[in-house]
């Protein structure tokens, strides 16, 4: 039987779908049964998939331009 | 994790890298397109600040730029620019703290046990109920309120989405100590962001 102990120590993993089949099905079972677990699985999955959500962080147009016309500069200095 | 898979695009990104070294700027251009947006995300989440992120995307490409003579082509070239911003992100870290405006934080001691103390359930879809400017505001706080070995850790792991080997060379860590600092930082996240985001 896994405990919530158990369970938490194999969180990393179980997201990264890294465990194997008979641990995920015992830890499935256990989330199944237990709602702290389940919902600290659950929101550390979402914390995970917010901060790779590109739509939160795009680039902005004028930090882009800038970037680019820094870029040309030099190059054009080390090719004078 | 979620990252964007660029291998697929391995044969043209040799290419562009041979035209690049050989002084044609369109090809580097090219390569600065490709990876420009991500390298901004990782310097806003490392400095939590929108000038100094700037500052780090700027010198990192620029940096890419002086040193692609000595680019090694068996390593990816985006493995590398990653490299080069963690470095700078660092650095302006650094240079804060020595001017006092970022309080101690990078305690690295922290070993002891992970425990959640949150268990509420968050409301759903915090991306709908925030609008962008301030969800980003959340998510880099919380990312701030994390000691930097570890924010470090879950930006190259978590955020792009470089294997665990490849996060341990680029921060001279072993593969144990990565795991390690990405468990704790995910759950610290998490309780981070549970204060905002719990159910009332
Ligand atoms: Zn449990």
């Amino acid at each position: 039987m896994v405990n919530c102990k158990d369970c938490l120590k194999d969180l990393s993993e179980y997201l990264e779908g890294c465990l194997d089949d008979e641990l995920r099905r015992e830890l499935q079972a256990h989330l199944n049964g237990c709602h702290h677990c389940k919902v600290i699985f659950d929101t550390t999955r979402k914390t995970v998939e917010l901060y790779c959500d590109g739509r939160v962080f795009p680039l902005p147009d004028n930090v882009r331009l800038r970037l680019h016309s820094a870029l040309r500069r030099r190059w054009e200095k080390k090719r004078a | 994790m979620a990252s964007v898979n660029t291998r697929g695009t391995g044969k043209a990104e040799a290419a562009l890298l041979a035209e690049a070294r050989a002084g044609k700027y369109e090809a580097f251009e090219e390569l600065v397109n490709r990876y420009e947006r991500k390298i901004y995300r990782l310097a806003l989440n490392l400095t939590g600040n929108p000038e100094d992120a700037e500052d780090v995307l700027q010198e990192t490409f620029l940096k890419a730029f002086e040193h692609l003579p000595e680019f090694r082509e068996d390593s990816r070239f985006y493995t590398w620019i990653v490299r080069i911003a963690i470095n700078e992100g660092l650095m302006k870290l650094r240079r804060r703290r020595a001017s006092k405006e970022v309080a101690a934080e990078d305690a690295t001691g922290d070993d002891g046990e992970v425990l959640p103390r949150e268990f509420s359930d968050w409301r759903p879809n915090p991306e709908q109920i925030y609008a962008r400017k301030e969800l980003q505001e959340i998510l880099q706080n919380a990312a701030r309120a994390l000691p930097v070995t570890f924010r470090t850790v879950f930006i190259l792991r978590d955020i792009e989405g470089l294997s665990t080997e490849a996060t341990a060379e680029a921060l001279g860590l072993s593969s144990g100590a990565v795991k390690a600092r990405l468990f704790r930082a995910r759950l610290r996240l998490r309780e981070e962001l549970s204060q905002v985001f719990k159910r009332g």
